[in-house]
């Protein structure tokens, strides 16, 4: 569904993403992972049009979307989400929402009406006419969520949507992104928090340093030496197996 | 084509009133680049210091440039309590607010000088009004030469400011990075209110300046004020050097403009450089990206 | 969406009767002042309320109409009737002009402000200049009344002419709050990453709100033109037109439906007891404009309308903020 081919960006002299060759399949559960400043929300960026690759392309559904502002991308059916959650602070959450169902519906009542089963999907039925602005970082999360998938998207790229949510909170929203799913939307998403993307992906890429690093099943991932250093830093692979402690040097 | 002997006068004039746009702007550009605000009220801040140096003249006989002392620091401590008392006050820190609240502050210095002092524009005549020098290729008016030299030394004397006091080093550190410097123990409310006094105190020097061969009126600061905005632009937002390189840019353009396009139409070339700049590169000729 | 509707109908068919209700010229032509700002305002509303792209110059909208539909009647001989919509795409286009040129670069704030301001700046220059508008001596209409020259005799035409703006303005704007173009607009206004990322052209949607913004200005210059039958450049192109069309909507309420109207009322109510405490004197009423202005932004920044409707809301034990 998408294809990734030696996509590159830089800043200045700083290479953000080196050369990344990646897919995700049609119906799946992707997840990319990496540790802090590996490149993985630049790479997101990319995919999604808000940074145009300085070389490489990206095929979405056979066509390429490479340099294509985010509005058109958005139109073909990939959405995403912040990391940093930018809400219409302003707006209900009904109306947040409804900006997104407006992509596909010109209608302002059946947008309204398309929101509200949305958030209900979300677990936000009872937060509907609150202002965005007053929610809580899980609500603001879910939101995201919900706006995204108000799009009707085709693909739907999940950046952090985990991050800074307590273990029930992450419990509940990884559930709402199964069942995402189950509907008939590819997801592919970047989490810092392994323990969610265990339980959610069949295929985990590993970024590091805007390099990909490894690709598997979440159990191969987790004992890939190559992941473990880049999470834990060099040695530490060869330190855990020698069981010489991992604490050593502070 | 022009004659040499035209074109070369016009372009003395040109950077001596360059200057003093220069000067304007460079009040301009410190509050841009420390608060990141634009200040409508500059211009009407420029009238009313006008005034102020009109009426010293008027009344006490004080001449324009012996009233620098005067005027220069009370108009920094009305800069620094207008910063302090309304604008920090009214904005609530919002960006869109600063915008509207030093629009109103314009809007009120204004009006109450219309209904004080009438629309009527007034001078003043000193004896050396009308006095010229003789350049050896040009002859130019006292005055101008005059505030050509002031306004270079009110920037070189902020520069010292800005470079060697641990003022400037705060108001940089704070231009730079805003939580930094308060993690630091900047106070950062008192800064803003320095720096917004320091800019109006440089539309002061400017009116001292200005008045022995400019006129002063209600409206005289809008003659300036889309001028100084388009220095600042053209210099790059909160640079310095920008300002002063771009003031005599704008001084010389104006008067070759003016020159052939004639006075009412010579202006339309300031603006056209000002709307090209925004456009095309609305960071300046020596400004850094935000 | 009905409850705002019948509010309109309400408020136009009240205002309708003013001309057989007040006796006094005096107020009839107060409500009539008042009503045009609130045109101008709800334009300013469009741009800078619903989609928060400050203009600092609706002057070069309002000034365009004007003589627009001024040097159509005048050196063309074509009727004010059909120079009026004339005048408005005329303003519409210089809107569209602006916008094309400052969104596609990515102005925002402050910058576009200053944009726009130079913009109504160079436009007084050339109508200062060219031969066309009168330069500075300024465009005299001639005097020929009669509603097919839409010249009123009686004031009353004028009146029912400006209330029929005001009411295409708020029926505009009602559409613009339950429209998709409305919805993405706001959705500009409050984040342009978010609206991009949900699919909204960001420059296709503030490239038609400031179009329509200055058509509806530009109609509120061309009624201007045939109202006092008199411009020049500081008139047409001036900051004081600017001024009040952003502060209209700023003291109303930014981004509602009645705000502007609202603003205008109430800044025209300020204007006349401003005058009433200190005589006919010139610039003290525009004086207590700006005090008003900053007064607004520090205690009461929803506005007059959006104070009332918090106020209302928690007088009718309504609970939830609005």
């Amino acid at each position: 569904m998408l294809e990734v081919e030696g996509v590159s960006k830089s800043f200045g002299g700083l290479r953000a993403v080196a050369d990344v060759t990646m897919r995700v399949e049609e119906g799946s559960i992707t997840a990319l992972i990496g540790p802090n400043g590996a490149g993985k929300t630049t790479l997101f960026a990319t995919i999604s049009g808000f940074l145009r690759p300085d070389a490489g392309r990206v095929r979405f559904l056979g066509r390429d979307i490479a340099g294509l502002p985010p509005e058109r991308i958005c139109r073909l059916g990939l959405a995403r989400t912040f990391q940093i959650v930018q809400p219409f602070a302003g707006l209900s959450v009904r109306e947040n929402i409804a900006v997104g169902a407006h992509l596909h519906r010109p209608g302002r009542a059946q947008a309204l009406a398309h929101a509200e089963l949305i958030g209900r999907q979300i677990g936000m039925g009872r937060m509907l006419d609150q202002p965005a602005g007053a929610l809580t970082i899980a609500g603001r999360k879910r939101l995201e969520l919900a706006r995204a998938l108000a799009t009707d998207p085709k693909l739907l790229l999940l950046d952090e949507v985990m991050a800074g949510l307590n273990p029930t909170e992450i419990e509940e929203i990884v559930t709402v992104v199964r069942r995402i799913r189950l509907a008939g939307v590819t997801i592919l998403l970047i989490e810092h928090v392994m323990q969610a993307v265990v339980s959610l992906a069949e295929t985990t890429w590993v970024l590091s340093d805007g390099v990909l690093i490894a690709r598997g099943s979440p159990a191969e991932i987790a004992a890939d030496p190559k992941v473990v250093e880049a999470y834990l830093g060099r040695g530490a692979a060869a330190r855990l197996a020698g069981r010489e402690g991992g604490a050593a040097r502070a | 084509m022009v004659e040499f002997q035209i074109l070369l006068p016009a372009i003395l004039n040109g950077l001596t009133t360059g200057a003093v746009y220069a000067l304007i702007a460079l009040g301009l550009t410190l509050i841009y680049g420390v608060l990141h605000i634009i200040n409508f009220a500059h211009g009407s801040l420029l009238m009313l210091a006008m005034y102020a140096v009109f009426f010293l003249h008027a009344g006490l006989g004080i001449d324009p440039y012996l009233a620098l002392p005067v005027v220069v620091p009370g108009f920094f401590a009305l800069g620094y309590l207008l910063q302090r008392g309304v604008i920090a006050r009214a904005s609530h820190g919002r960006d869109e607010n600063i915008l509207l609240v030093t629009l109103g502050v314009s809007i009120v210095i204004e009006n109450l000088a219309r209904y004080f002092w009438r629309s009527d524009t007034r001078t003043i005549e000193t004896p050396y009004s009308f006095e010229t020098v003789d350049l050896g290729v040009a002859f130019i008016a006292v005055p101008k030469v005059v505030a050509f030299a002031g306004a270079l030394l009110v920037t070189l004397a902020l520069w010292w400011v800005m470079s060697r006091t641990d003022l400037g080093r705060a108001i940089r550190a704070l231009a730079k990075e805003r939580q930094g410097a308060r993690l630091v123990g900047i106070d950062v409310d008192h800064i803003f209110a320095m720096s917004f006094g320091i800019g109006t105190a440089c539309v002061a020097a400017a009116a001292c300046l200005l008045l022995p061969s400019f006129y002063v009126s209600p409206g005289v600061g809008h003659t300036f004020v889309l001028i100084a905005f388009t220095v600042v632009v053209l210099g790059g937002m909160g640079s310095f050097a920008g300002a002063l390189i771009g003031g005599l840019i704008i001084g010389v353009t104006e008067s070759l403009c003016g020159l052939y396009l004639g006075e009412s139409l010579g202006q339309i070339g300031i603006f056209l450089i000002f709307i090209a700049i925004l456009l095309f590169r609305p960071t300046g000729l020596l400004g850094h990206r935000a | 969406m009905r409850r705002q509707l019948l509010a309109i109908v309400a408020f136009l068919a009240a205002m309708a009767l003013v001309p057989h209700l007040v006796g006094s010229e005096f107020w009839r032509n107060w409500v009539m002042m008042a009503l045009f700002y609130a045109l101008l305002g709800q334009a300013w509303n469009i741009l800078g309320g619903y989609g928060g792209q400050f203009s600092f110059g609706h002057a070069a909208f309002f000034g365009t109409g004007a003589y627009c539909s001024a040097i159509l009647h005048v050196h063309y001989g074509v009727n004010p009737w059909i120079a009026l919509p004339a005048a408005g795409m005329a303003a519409g286009l210089v809107g569209a002009f602006i916008g094309f040129l400052s969104f596609r670069y990515g102005l925002r704030g402050s910058y576009f402000a200053l944009v726009t301001l130079a913009f109504a700046e160079v436009l007084r220059i050339l109508a200062n200049t060219v031969p066309i508008t009168g330069k500075g001596v300024g465009l005299l209409i001639p005097l020929d009344p009669g509603a097919a020259n839409m010249q009123f005799a009686d004031r009353t035409g004028y009146f029912y002419l400006i209330l029929a703006f005001v009411g295409l303005a708020l029926l505009l704007t009602l559409w613009l709050e339950h429209s998709r173009f409305g919805a993405r607009l706001v959705a500009v206004r409050e984040n342009e990453d978010a609206a991009r990322a949900l699919g909204v052209d960001v420059f296709r949607t503030k490239l038609a709100a400031i179009t329509l913004s200055g058509a509806l200005a530009g109609l509120g210059g061309s009624y201007y033109a045939q109202l006092f039958l008199y411009l020049d450049p500081g008139i047409a192109y001036g900051p004081a037109i600017s001024v009040e069309a952003l502060l209209v909507p700023i003291v109303g309420g930014m981004g509602t439906l009645f705000g502007p109207l609202l603003g205008s009322f109430a800044l025209h109510g300020v204007s006349e007891l401003a005058k009433l405490a200190f005589g006919e004197a010139a610039g003290l009423d525009l004086a207590l404009y700006g005090v008003l202005l900053v007064l607004m932004v520090m205690f009461m920044p929803n506005g007059l309308f959006g104070m009332g409707r918090t106020t209302l809301a928690r007088l009718l034990g309504g609970g939830r903020d609005a």
